[in-house]
């Protein structure tokens, strides 16, 4: 159990294989037998039968980011929980549960503190000024 | 090698007898050889069986729609239309292979086949039943997380080499919901984790049992919504409906796919409706007790002592009965899945995030204490367990 056996991942290594083989034998049994007929028109993005204007590569929504960096944050600190969340039962059983529970606890409230403070910073809303706005009348018909 | 589908199979006489021919013949012992070998058949069996299931998946998809929308749904194609997706198949392996001038030509192709690779990759901790696992990592389940997660760089990176403005919406869209709901889904996980103390898929099942009262969604209040949230972080990992903005074919053309032609576009397509398989193989062994069969009926013993059978023919019907377990669950959390797409309309992205942030995540971390609070409260007794103890009266105490 405890010797380090890499034969343990060797199905990985062959379902691996398995999927690049099946992705590369489709695609090249069909460049045996699809049509090719390329022109321009068929070779530009579709953009609703518009040319398309400019590159789709171009400045984009801040918000995904804030997105993904809160996530790096959150990730990190559940890989790091795995390993204690693993052996918490057999620690349990001898009796060290409380210590355990403890540091949890502690962990655990770092992660919250993390959340609550993009809650009120409104990181996790998606339009961040949505609730200071106040809400705009349809005005149709009237001058103003 | 221990507790995987060789060294199931070799506890029977032949594969003994062969390995020892081997050895001789080769001069050398054969014992890794013989695994490989059977590590490809199997592998080569399990990847047989999943294509089918996503390509049976997507037919089901569309009678099952065609069922809640009153209409008859594929019926052209071989008996009830069965053989539909194969011709779907084959259709796609005919048309022609577009990439668009201004593409990232080389991360465009790569990103169906990172889907596909990934979704593959997680087949191998799936637990069909306890002699049929390719491989029991004894990270198991963190494995199949991380694994799992490579979906979501292919999807991205599908959305982002298109060059075409809506690929890159619905890539990003893509990226930031699947990115967002691997928390809840994570932190779940680990509060079961909590429940089994072991990482490894046959340690999380083992920790549960064949009757419901044994299986972990009933083990406690906080695992039983803990299946609620994983189980919707699942469909939003998945890009199942109602969640699958990143596709949203009436806002966003197809989203990350609008760009991807024939067999490129079918990869995305075998990747996803695996994908949803394998989530459901992950719900059903972490909170629907994976391949138990009641009464112990899995191990096969019961053949051997009462019938007089074969010891290994007993097993063999054991690991059928757990075979059968596993896939009657798992493909009925599936119908679940179906049926939810066409019952639920799509939320809107605000509403997406709003419901990963602000209400699973918290959820999942208050799942998380309470598993850890209950385990050391109760000392790891379910909730059945401690009424059976209180029923029973002072006799539990000792």
């Amino acid at each position: 159990m405890s010797t380090l056996n890499l034969d343990v991942y060797m199905p990985v290594v062959i379902l691996i294989v398995l999927a690049l083989l099946v992705a590369g034998g489709s695609l090249f049994l069909g460049s045996l037998i699809r049509p090719q007929h390329p022109n321009k028109l068929k070779e530009t993005a579709y953009e609703c039968g518009e040319e398309p204007i400019g590159t789709a590569w171009a400045n984009f929504n801040i918000r995904f980011y804030v997105i993904a960096l809160i996530f790096i944050i959150f990730d990190v600190e559940s890989a790091l929980m795995f390993p204690v969340a693993a052996v918490f039962k057999r620690f349990n059983e001898i009796g060290l549960g409380g210590t355990l529970l403890m540091s949890i606890f502690t962990f655990v409230l770092i992660l919250v503190a993390g959340i609550v403070y993009c809650w009120k910073k409104g990181d996790l809303d998606w339009v961040k000024s949505f609730n200071q706005v106040a809400p705009t009348q349809p005005s149709f018909g009237k001058k103003d | 090698m221990n507790s995987t589908v060789v060294s199931y199979l070799s506890q029977s006489n032949e594969f003994q007898n062969i390995h020892a021919w081997l050895s001789k013949a080769l001069g050398f012992d054969a014992s890794s050889l013989m695994a490989f070998v059977i590590f490809a058949i199997v592998a080569l069996i399990i990847v047989g069986v999943m294509a089918t299931i996503g390509g049976a998946g997507t037919y089901a998809e569309r009678k099952i729609s065609a069922d809640l929308q009153a209409r008859v749904g594929p019926n052209r194609v071989g008996p009830f239309g069965l053989l539909q997706f194969l011709a779907d198949g084959v259709k796609m392996i005919l048309k022609e292979d577009i990439i668009t001038t201004n593409a990232d030509k080389f991360v465009f192709n790569l990103a169906p086949v990172m889907c596909l690779v990934g979704v593959f990759a997680t087949l191998a901790v799936v637990p069909y039943s306890s002699g049929f696992i390719l491989a029991d990592l004894n990270v198991g389940i963190f494995y199949l997380v991380g694994m799992a997660s490579l979906v979501g760089v292919g999807v991205f990176l599908g959305g982002y080499a298109s060059n075409s403005k809506w690929s890159l919406l619905g890539g990003m869209r893509g990226a930031s919901q699947i990115i967002s709901y691997e928390i809840p889904a994570t932190i779940t996980i680990i509060s079961i984790v909590l429940l089994a103390g072991g990482l490894s898929m046959k340690t999380l099942i083992g920790a549960q049992g064949g009757g419901m009262q044994d299986w972990f969604i009933l083990h406690n209040p906080f695992a039983f919504i803990g299946f609620f949230v994983y189980f919707i972080s699942a469909l939003a990992e998945t890009n199942r409906a109602p969640f699958d903005l990143p596709e949203a074919e009436s806002e966003l053309v197809s989203g990350y796919h609008t760009e991807y032609t024939g067999m490129k576009f079918g990869l995305f397509a075998l990747a996803e409706y695996i994908e949803v398989f394998v989530v459901c193989g992950v719900a059903v062994a972490l909170f629907l007790g994976g391949y138990n069969v009641p009464f112990d009926l899995g191990t096969g013993a019961l053949f051997s002592k009462s019938l007089g059978l074969d010891s290994m023919l007993s097993q063999n019907i054991g690991q059928l009965l757990q075979l059968g377990a596993f896939f009657t669950k798992t493909l009925a959390l599936y119908y679940v899945v179906i049926w939810v797409r066409w019952t639920l309309p799509r939320l809107r992205v605000d509403q997406l995030m709003t419901l990963c942030w602000k209400y699973l995540t918290p959820i999942a971390i208050f799942n998380l204490l309470g598993c850890a609070v209950w385990m050391y409260a109760f000392d790891g007794k379910s909730i059945f367990a401690l009424i059976m103890a209180a029923t029973a009266g002072g006799g539990a105490h000792h």
